[in-house]
């Protein structure tokens, strides 16, 4: 697990669309590696770039008054589809700390709170403005779990308290769980049948 | 032996309750138990390289099962190329490396992860089961609470056998009545999608329940299950039956004597009991369904085959989708060229799938201009399917009968669509570009796959199979 994170402050960049897929976040052909360094060239790769790999102008990432935002803001139902973790490994090797929408796959919520990139779920009304509104900066404060907009407006969101914790902390889920070797013992003495031996 | 619970329960608080190892509280999610892991070479090398990095043994390798499926060839004409073949190599290495069971291609029970688990008997009634993928919801079609993980899990899970999770909400699709001649599992879970949409489920595990679930096959009831996460739902579920057991007794790892006599005892205790109550309830009447097609680029974005191409009215979403398909609002999906037929992937490529789709092509061809693909799910079923002269009635047709695998599902082993190719595909998603950068997804069932092929367009196959 990364480091620490107790807040993101910065510009918003929208990527418009609701139900953004983990396939136009990183598609399925750059999954052949083995590590997770770099995935951020190939960040909305189909959408940034035409099929000659030139830039589509159009794109907002490719616009100069993208450059440098570490906030998504991105429509509903964002991350849905395979649980591919190289989505949210590519979003932060791009420059992203946080995503915004009012909704997340589960499995993608759960795979950015594990690379300690921070999903802040918002309201409708929240979510439409910072859709529609020009970009600003916003500060995502994950101790006090509000999302401050540009006008100075505060909008909490929900934020599991363990994942705060461990956001706040650095802490690692795999350490927490082998600090449980004991309980995970105790359960596979106690615990019923075996479910099959693999000898077979 | 602990009380008699107070409170009628649903077979997921049952599969809950019996794999805590530590209870959730406001501060700490449960620690839960998986009995069984499966992993492939897209989305575990990473989770090898941590427990390698922190000198970590994989706890429970007798509970690990490994195979190949995402990149890899299906046919020698189309090579998955060499960062893919890298990827099988550190599979290969891992599982040596660390102990574990591993059905590489070449074996005779390599095949889909969510296809081999059942296949073999290893996904069992009342099991946890994770994988990652997110189509691990195919094996809750057996009563296992089953979801996909993130390559952080499987690293969790690799080096502690358990997960950090919060217990999802219960939700029920009811759904009786009796699904029409022509009208298959996957018409059905395209029709639920249609209706709760692609997040209707996110937060929930889906019980499907009634008369219409209990008359499918295990097989149909795999192909509803698998596409749960279409729905926003990580975990889809059938209570298991006399269905469910029929289907694995025999099976290579399935219990065998009296540990077989035990465990269906075991099983039979599993229904969700009357009176349990869920945090969401749907209801359908499967009576009145039809063959499904989609038309978007969302799997919820879809209408019965005779219908017509709906009107954005203000939606963006939808809008941009079908500009991407370049479809018109008010066009009949009846009739649109295609130009590629691929049937396949964990949702439709068992044996009962590819003999739908055979019906379909017994004694037609293949439309001119159209290639059409047949990729079993395992190499336990292409064996089967060839043993029936399946494979003949393809090759007759003129179709590719390839080797087992994920193939054109997601496009990353080489078999993909070229821009602005349209297909129709029994597969599981229809995102942009999921097929092949620039291709377009029509999804639906093996008839309907099949139906296409032989037309060239999209046909309504009770047309052409009374």
């Amino acid at each position: 697990m990364s480091a620490a994170v107790k807040e993101v402050r910065s510009r918003t960049v929208v990527v418009p669309g609701d139900n953004i897929d983990t396939d136009q976040i990183i598609p399925a052909r750059f999954l052949v590696t083995t590590t997770r360094e770099g995935l951020g060239a190939r960040l909305f790769n189909d959408w940034r770039y035409d099929p000659a790999g030139q830039p589509r102008p159009d794109f907002v990432l490719n616009r100069p008054e993208a450059q440098g935002a570490r906030i998504l803001v991105g429509g509903r139902n964002f991350g849905c589809g395979s649980s591919r973790e190289h989505a949210v490994w590519a979003l932060q090797d791009y420059g992203f700390a946080a995503v915004i929408s009012d909704s997340f796959a589960d499995i993608f919520r759960g795979n950015a709170l594990k690379n300690g990139l921070v999903p802040v779920q918002v309201s409708s009304n929240i979510h439409q403005h910072l859709l529609t509104s020009l970009a600003g900066e916003v500060l995502v404060d994950v101790e006090a779990t509000i999302l401050t907009m540009p006008d100075g407006t505060k909008a909490p969101f929900p934020l599991e308290p363990f994942a705060r914790y461990c956001l706040l902390n650095g802490v690692d889920e795999l350490q927490f769980l082998l600090s449980k070797g004991g309980e995970i013992a105790k359960y596979e003495k106690s615990s019923g049948p075996e479910p099959w031996r693999l000898s077979s | 032996m602990s009380p008699v619970p107070p409170h009628p329960r649903t077979l997921l608080d049952k599969l809950w309750d019996t794999h805590v190892v530590s209870t959730e509280t406001a501060d700490t999610p449960a620690v839960l138990y998986i009995d069984l892991h499966l992993i492939h070479e897209v989305t575990s090398p990473q989770a090898f390289a941590l427990l390698r990095e922190r000198g970590l043994k994989v706890r429970r390798p007798d509970r690990t099962v490994a195979t190949m499926d995402h990149a890899i060839p299906t046919s020698p004409a189309v090579p998955a190329g060499p960062e893919a073949a890298a990827q099988v190599a550190a599979l290969e290495k891992n599982c040596r490396d660390f102990g574990i069971t591993l059905f590489p291609v070449g074996n005779e029970r390599q095949g889909i992860v969510h296809v081999i688990g059942p296949e073999l008997g290893l996904t069992q009634p009342g099991m946890t089961i994770v994988c990652g993928d997110s189509h691990t919801s195919t094996h809750g079609a057996l009563g296992a609470l089953a979801f996909g993980i993130g390559t952080s899990e499987v690293g969790h899970v690799l080096g502690t056998q358990c997960l950090l999770q919060r217990k999802p909400k219960a939700f029920a699709f009811e759904i009786d009545g009796r699904l029409p001649a022509g009208v298959t599992a996957k018409d059905l879970i395209l029709a639920l999608i249609a209706r709760i949409g692609t997040a209707g489920a996110t937060g929930h595990a889906v019980e499907y329940r009634g008369s219409a679930v209990r008359a499918l096959s295990m097989e149909e009831r795999m192909t509803v299950c698998n596409m749960s996460i279409e729905a926003g739902a990580r975990a889809g579920m059938v209570a298991p039956d006399d269905v469910t057991f029929e289907y694995l007794a025999g099976r290579p790892y399935s219990p065998q004597g009296k540990a077989w006599d035990d465990a269906v005892a075991r099983w039979r205790r599993l229904p969700t009991e009357d009176g349990a109550s869920f945090d969401h309830v749907e209801q359908i009447d499967a009576s009145t369904l039809e063959p499904m097609i989609t038309y978007g680029t969302s799997p919820g974005m879809g209408v019965p085959i005779g219908g017509v191409v709906p009107h954005p009215n203000g939606d963006a979403s939808l809008a941009k989708a079908l500009r991407y398909m370049g479809l018109r609002p008010g066009q009949p999906l009846l009739g649109q060229k295609v130009d590629v037929v691929f049937i396949g992937s964990c949702t439709n490529s068992r044996l009962s799938d590819l003999r739908q789709a055979a019906r379909v092509f017994e004694g037609r061809k293949v439309a001119p201009g159209v290639k059409a693909l047949v990729v079993p799910g395992s190499q336990q079923i292409k064996k089967e399917a060839e043993s029936e002269g399946l494979d003949r009635i393809f090759r007759e047709a003129g179709a590719e009968w390839r080797e087992s695998g994920c193939s054109m599902c997601l496009a990353m082993n080489g078999d993909r669509l070229e821009p602005g190719q349209y297909a129709v595909s029994t597969s599981n998603r229809n995102f942009e570009g999921r097929q092949g950068a620039g291709g377009r997804t029509f999804l639906a069932s093996p008839m309907t796959a099949a139906a296409a092929a032989v037309t060239g367009r999209i046909a309504d196959a009770r047309e052409l199979v009374r």
